[in-house]
């Protein structure tokens, strides 16, 4: 299964946004109580209870309306993509938080049944997202590269005229681990990118992302 | 229909922590634990020890920005989720170091716990990596025009922690006295170090 671009998610370098405030220092972690439980249940929720993984989370807050992605923020996102898997793995029913929000608030609401958890046939070969690849790297340090797709591949780098900076180790490959296709481990490289190659004009600095193997073309 | 009662992020998680209680699938004593630990254990107070070693131990440094993972282990627990491959990237007098996710809001978790509020706030995510100078300016960091800048998007499971630069008036500090001076925004690039 072929996995398409970046949707909401993909923000680098779009325009409209307002200034950034000036940060402080003593902030905790969570700005409300419900925050720190949506973190700890979304972080329950993408692995072990649905059966899913990190890729498939980052997918689904990628897949988010609008609406779900931005109003409550990001622990607001990552509760209603947590919520989405949890009913795409058939561990909660359509609509089933829903319905016991509005009982809590004091409603009277027919709930729906828990339906038969039908999760997705995958299982991790190993702890986290480093593997190793027996095929030597395709691109060097100081090659020239182009990324032209990719799940992973942030939309302001696409089409662009970057460096390898650096060989990383190699990573699950998000695009098919993401959908349970699995996890076909790719070699990972450090590019870098001019603001003149993805501006044409305006401030002078470099960008830097890490970007996979079959995401990159020789330039 | 009560729209508020089923939009309200609050009460929604209340009611997914209910549902997935009354599963077994968690337990409200599981969820205290997971939320303790990133409250009190994991936090950029790791991430000011390892920059404080750096600054007080040169062979040290050295190891840090060659291979990070093994030798932020030296100093504390290192490893694991958003934080299997660290890299570590110095500030000097000419090179400045600034890290986003333009994709999500990816951070070493491992070093600096989660991210602030404003490295998740769209505007960073999106602006920093079109005009970084300009977004650093908003944030209190001005930075001089000869000052080369690099953006790090950390677009895959790499992780970026930037070494700020040592304040002046610390010679005769302690290892300890200089990591308490180390702050989160400093160790993103955002923010300088003071003495």
């Amino acid at each position: 299964m072929e996995v398409t671009i970046p949707g909401v998610s993909d923000l680098g370098g779009t325009r409209g946004h307002h200034r950034v405030p000036v940060p402080d220092p003593a902030e905790p972690p969570f700005a409300a109580w419900w925050e720190s439980r949506a973190f700890a249940l979304a972080a329950f929720a993408m692995g072990r209870i649905s059966g899913r993984n990190l890729d498939a989370f980052r997918l689904t807050l990628d897949r988010l309306p609008r609406d779900r992605y931005f109003d409550d923020g990001y622990f607001g996102r990552w509760l209603h993509a947590a919520e989405r898997m949890l009913v795409e793995s058939a561990i909660l029913a359509p609509g089933a938080v829903t319905a016991r929000a509005r009982r809590l608030a004091g409603e009277t609401v027919v709930e729906p049944a828990a339906p038969e958890p039908a999760k997705p046939d995958y299982a991790a070969t190993g702890p986290g997202s480093l593997r190793t690849v027996d095929t030597p790297p395709a691109f060097a340090p100081g090659g020239c590269v182009r990324p032209v797709r990719g799940l992973r591949l942030p939309g302001y780098l696409r089409g662009r005229l970057g460096v390898v900076e650096a060989v990383r180790p190699a990573h699950v490959l998000p695009d098919t681990h993401a959908v349970f296709a699995g996890e076909h481990p790719q070699h990972v490289y450090t590019v870098s990118f001019t603001s003149r190659e993805l501006y044409g004009s305006g401030e002078c600095f470099t960008v830097t992302a890490e970007l996979f193997e079959s995401y990159l073309e020789s330039a | 229909m009560n729209e508020s009662a089923s939009t309200d992020p609050a009460l929604r998680t209340e009611a997914l922590e209910q549902l997935l209680t009354e599963r077994g699938l968690v337990s409200p004593e599981v969820v205290d634990g997971f939320v303790a630990k990133y409250e009190r254990d994991v936090g950029p107070m790791i991430g000011a020890r390892v920059v404080a070693r750096a600054w007080t131990d040169p062979a040290y440094k050295a190891r840090l920005l060659a291979d990070a993972v093994p030798a932020i282990q030296e100093v504390a627990w290192g490893g694991g989720a958003n934080g299997e491959h660290i890299v570590v990237v110095e500030n000097t007098a000419a090179e400045h170091h600034v890290v986003v996710c333009t994709l999500c809001s990816c951070y070493p978790w491992p070093v600096l716990g989660l991210p602030p509020s404003w490295y998740k706030e769209p505007a960073y995510r999106a602006r920093v990596v079109r005009e970084p100078r300009a977004v650093l300016r908003e944030m209190g960091m001005e930075l001089p025009p000869e000052v080369r800048v690099t953006v790090h998007d950390s677009s895959a499971e790499v992780r970026w922690l930037v070494l700020p630069r040592r304040p002046e008036g610390t010679a005769d500090h302690t290892e300890e006295q200089l990591a308490a001076l180390v702050t989160r925004d400093a160790m993103v690039g955002v923010a300088t170090v003071t003495a």
